[in-house]
């Protein structure tokens, strides 16, 4: 980003570096003046979000619960969370939570969107495709929220999950299902997963659109199947998107919260409980701040060190395809 | 209809023009077709528990066809939350939201952008972060902060916060749109004797009004789907988002099943509708987004 001043072309002295005279009031001349137009960004910035993230972080180093004046009790906070089984519960459910809303979704999606686009959109109408694709996107536009109420109320004891397997002669499969230890991570994941499909689908029908379509046509003349025109043209031509959805949603897998409130709190014992539920629950419950603040701070950490290596590791798949 | 077309005679063709004529073709759409309505199933439950009485759902469980065409759940809802300011509230907020965090995201962007202030690639990696953290990290201090301000349970905390969230996000993307933005229009701009304040809102603003209406309907739409901001900062019943409302009422175990559905058919109704006017805008920005 700092070259593009000496990679644009040439024009005569468009360049901002090359002072010229008689030229009144240059954009770009003096960037000093611009400072101004980041004043309201950047105090709002440090009120809201800079701010706060450093208080947190102090907070994290003492014990507080929310009246008086915190104790600075150094790193304990930390240590004890190393020795906190709630915390490493929720961690794992997190490693859940990403392959219910990063690993199926994406690669379901790859597999949808291809062939919604490569099958059904060029052998039917692609109007019919279009139509698919909304149904797929529809859970992406309630709030979650809404979706979790729903679903938590599906999945009671006499919820419609149980009322359809009455239906179909299936009683004995009746169940708690968000109520019992052993089905609640599950059932939660097939929500997650049922929410989440519809947002790799449009993204991955979008980036295609993209594509020439005479590269299928060329493929197709050549003799190549469904699952070669996948690999050789559907893959790498959307790569860029897929590292997108791939990174935007591991950090929103990371943060889920919504859905855990709404269905199951955590529960039950804790067999659902991911970070972001376990910090607002030590928070605004268990009224122990400084402790809420060290689960929040570990969280950040780990989401920026992820987001870090993503686009790390896209940069320098982009660097390879440009020298290729 | 669909099923029956694939039970015609078959035709068995090898691999090759399956494509464009085969069999193949109408199994790859049935699948997917099923999958699609299997997909909408919760809907359907959701209709059809929506008007049914409690009596009538304890008697004849989830699946039942209603007995009759029940609406005192979805009536019950919608004053027992009071439905018509939670629907204001949140049109206040994400509308506030909008509008505030494209104008700050503008400003910055602009000196990002077109100034290229020193330092900005910093800056900008910092506002990205910014859009990246976990809400909890900011939680308790923007609670104890509001509340030392007199800004608990008000609107004005919730627009204030989001706004500042949405613009980090806003000013990455809209920083990297007007880097790409051609010099030559400024200069000519300036040679006109316009300056910076005139450059923006004459030059640069008609000129990515595109991608300012996609950040427009994006902000609008997370900010209406917000949920943990909200449920922190907006305790009653006069403050609280739609989201809220449906999430807290379902906390005190107070509704029956026909309710519960009642509550979540018009809470979700706003964001269909959304969804149906933005859909062209919305199609649109995905794409803009994932072209960084």
């Amino acid at each position: 980003m700092a070259l593009p001043d000496t990679a644009a072309p040439p024009r005569a002295s468009a360049s901002p570096s090359t002072p010229t005279a008689g030229r009144p009031r240059r954009p770009g001349r003096s960037s000093a003046a611009y400072w101004l137009y980041l004043l309201p960004g950047a105090v709002l910035f440090l009120l809201v979000i800079g701010g706060p993230l450093i208080y947190t972080g102090y907070l994290s180093l003492t014990r507080w619960s929310g009246v008086g004046d915190p104790t600075f009790i150094g790193l304990d906070n930390y240590r004890n969370l190393l020795t906190d089984d709630v915390f490493w519960t929720s961690f794992k459910n997190t490693v859940a939570m990403i392959v219910a809303m990063v690993v199926v979704p994406t690669l379901v999606g790859l597999v949808l969107a291809a062939v919604l686009f490569d099958t059904i959109s060029r052998t039917f109408r692609p109007r019919t495709a279009a139509a698919l694709r909304a149904a797929f996107y529809l859970p992406q536009v309630l709030p979650v929220v809404v979706a979790g109420i729903v679903w938590g109320w599906i999945l009671r004891p006499d919820g419609a999950l149980n009322g359809l397997l009455d239906a179909v002669g299936l009683d004995a499969l009746s169940h708690d299902w968000l109520g019992d230890p052993d089905t609640a991570l599950p059932m939660v994941m097939a929500v997650m997963i049922w929410v989440q499909i519809g947002y790799p689908v449009v993204v991955f029908m979008a980036a295609l659109e993209r594509v020439n379509p005479e590269l299928y046509e060329a493929a197709e003349i050549d003799g190549a199947g469904w699952w070669r025109r996948f690999r050789a043209i559907t893959l790498p031509q959307i790569r860029p998107e897929t590292f997108v959805v791939g990174l935007t949603c591991t950090i929103a897998a990371m943060k889920v919260f919504g859905p855990i409130y709404a269905l199951t709190r955590g529960g039950p014992e804790n067999a659902t409980n991911v970070p972001s539920y376990f910090a607002y629950f030590t928070f605004f419950k268990r009224l122990n701040v400084g402790y809420g603040s060290a689960i929040s701070m570990v969280l950040t950490l780990i989401i920026v060190v992820v987001a870090v290596l993503f686009i790390r590791a896209q940069n320098r798949a982009e660097r390879r395809d440009g020298v290729l | 209809m669909a099923v029956t077309l694939t039970t015609r005679p078959r035709v068995t063709r090898r691999a090759g023009d399956r494509h464009r004529r085969g069999v193949g073709r109408w199994i790859v759409l049935v699948v997917v077709g099923v999958a699609a309505l299997a997909m909408l199933v919760p809907f359907a439950f959701m209709l059809l528990n929506a008007f049914k009485s409690p009596g009538d759902y304890s008697t004849n469980g989830p699946l039942s066809w209603p007995a009759e065409f029940y609406t005192t759940g979805l009536r019950t809802y919608w004053e027992q939350v009071d439905f018509p300011v939670k629907l204001w509230n949140s049109v206040v907020i994400s509308g506030s939201v909008a509008v505030l965090a494209v104008v700050v995201s503008l400003l910055s962007a602009y000196a990002l952008g077109i100034g290229r202030v020193r330092g900005r690639l910093w800056i900008i990696g910092l506002f990205l972060l910014a859009n990246m953290l976990p809400q909890e990290a900011l939680i308790y201090p923007l609670y104890h902060f509001a509340k030392e301000a007199g800004l608990y349970n008000t609107r004005l905390a919730v627009i204030i916060i989001f706004t500042v969230i949405q613009a980090a996000f806003g000013t990455y993307l809209l920083a990297s749109v007007l880097g790409t933005f051609p010099r030559a229009l400024l200069e000519a701009a300036a040679l006109d004797g316009a300056g910076r304040w005139r450059i923006l809102w004459r030059v640069v603003l008609p000129n990515i009004r595109p991608t300012i209406s996609v950040l427009l309907v994006f902000f609008f739409i997370w900010t209406w789907n917000e949920f943990l901001i909200p449920l922190v900062m907006l305790i009653d019943n006069q403050t609280q988002t739609i989201p809220v409302a449906l999430a807290s009422l379902q906390g005190d175990r107070l509704m029956d099943a026909p309710t519960t559905n009642a509550g979540a058919l018009i809470s979700l109704l706003p964001a269909i509708l959304f969804f149906l006017i933005f859909q062209r805008t919305l199609a649109r920005g995905i794409t803009a987004g994932a072209d960084k």
